[in-house]
């Protein structure tokens, strides 16, 4: 990883990340999270921002396709490695099938926790394309709903699951 | 929330590593997992000028068995690797299920049992489990390596035995005797808490005589402690229920909890009775569990 400084004497670092499929190369500083990077980096929005301490998973998203908190890794630390954000889900305009089941269960209220919890559920289905709603609830505990609507979010993701 | 500004560097050596520790001294901080360095930085709880990433360092996560040593945990295995890890599962399925309960599923993902060792929180989930089955602690720094049983790491709340310089870099798992071994968490919630207390049992039986055993306790004393009267009472016995409750109330004379928001000290202290009970229970009826 290049390291770059600047006439102020602060350093920078070139790193490249794949994300949802495309390849962005950026300079950032080592204090940037991947959260933010996300974010202001590349207008991807759809990561939210709670507690920013690795609490409430509104910011999860899949790191090498398993959940983490993107609060709680550096920019720098995910060079090289491959990001799927909530804006990757949906296939040429379609909505992915955990999407769609959200959206037929009302299993958003006030939405704020809606991309974590889908990237939550999207890495348990890929695992384990037929879970319990035990093993549901267990891959959702790192999502905390502020509207605690949690009946219809795991009805969607079984949902979800019965279609594949 | 932001990071306060610091130098990072991704060495691509141990010696690389303990060299850039030796250099900044105690302004430096390894980063492994990030999952309560990250949070503690963001808190203003420390302020490290540079974070040394043991990132570049992949022949740390591996987890394997070698011949006459025992298992090999890489520092760097996340609680999710050693929750999924065959070689763990098929001999000390206690330490993945131990693993398996922490948190939530994206900071098993992130987060290192060498981190959940080094940070020496009173309440970490692994220490237990892993003291009760001997666990070794590898540490390596610019003077060489040198080995701690993990009994002897820690020396208070945050704080251990390791040296500026050093970087843990294995736990060792050596062969040993017990025919079960179990960790049982008591938290106010099944995810995403903290333990109130954590009880760790390893037993040797033969028939219903308990031939070994050892018991730790978590969250219940500045560092991991053995209760080693209680131990001691179990030894060369028929088990039976009213041992067993005996044990328990030993254990929990030996513990040495505080009041906090999680709990009260005697109720802490009953919970340890309770839960030497059923952790010894469940490791003599149901092997490594």
């Amino acid at each position: 990883m290049q390291a770059i400084t600047d006439n102020n004497g602060v350093k920078r670092y070139l790193i490249t990340l794949n994300v949802n499929g495309d390849s962005y190369s950026r300079v950032v500083k080592a204090n940037t999270t991947l959260a933010n990077f996300l974010r202001e980096e590349l207008d991807l929005t759809g990561t939210k921002k709670g507690c920013e301490l690795g609490d409430c998973g509104s910011c999860t998203v899949l790191l090498d396709d398993k959940p983490v908190d993107s609060c709680l890794v550096l920019a720098v630390e995910a060079d090289g490695r491959h990001i799927t954000t909530i804006e990757g889900l949906a296939q040429h305009e379609k909505l992915d099938k955990l999407q769609e089941s959200f959206v037929n269960n009302a299993a958003v209220q006030c939405g704020y926790c809606t991309p974590g919890m889908i990237m939550s559920a999207k890495a348990l289905l890929n695992r384990n394309p037929h879970p319990s709603e035990q093993e549901v609830r267990e891959a959702i505990a790192g999502n905390l709903c502020r509207c605690t609507g949690y009946v219809n979010i795991v009805k969607a993701v079984l949902a979800a699951a019965d279609e594949q | 929330m932001y990071l306060p500004d610091f130098e990072y560097y991704a060495p691509s050596s141990l010696p690389e590593a303990c060299g850039l520790l030796a250099q900044f001294g105690a302004r430096a901080k390894v980063i492994a997992g990030g999952t309560d360095a990250l949070p503690k930085m963001k808190q203003e709880l420390m302020a490290p000028e540079a974070l040394v990433s043991l990132k570049n360092l992949s022949q740390l996560t591996n987890i394997f068995y070698e011949q006459e040593k025992g298992i090999i945990i890489g520092s760097r295995a996340t609680h999710n690797d050693l929750a999924n890890s065959p070689v763990l599962q098929e001999k000390y399925l206690s330490i993945c299920e131990a693993a398996h309960h922490m948190a939530n599923n994206q900071v098993r993902n992130r987060g290192t049992v060498g981190g959940n060792i080094i940070n020496a929180v009173p309440s970490a989930d692994l220490p237990p489990i892993l003291i009760a089955l001997g666990a070794i602690v590898k540490l390596v720094g610019t003077g060489g390596e040198r080995t701690v049983p993990l009994e002897e790491f820690f020396s208070g709340p945050g704080k251990t035995v390791i040296k500026q310089d050093e970087i843990l870099t294995e736990i060792i798992l050596p062969d040993q005797p017990f025919t079960g071994s179990t960790y049982m968490k008591f938290g106010l919630r099944r995810s995403g808490a903290l333990a109130v207390v954590g009880v760790a049992a390893a037993v040797v039986m033969d028939g219903d005589i308990c031939k070994d055993a050892r018991i730790v306790l978590g969250a219940v004393a500045p560092v991991p402690i053995r209760a080693k009267k209680a131990e001691e009472l179990l030894k060369g016995k028929s088990v039976t229920d009213g041992l067993l409750e005996e044990v328990g109330v030993c254990a929990a004379g030996e513990s040495k909890p505080i009041s906090d928001i999680r709990g009260s000290a005697e109720y802490r202290r009953d919970m340890v009775r309770v839960f030497t009970k059923r952790a010894l229970k469940k490791a003599i009826q149901e092997g490594h569990c």
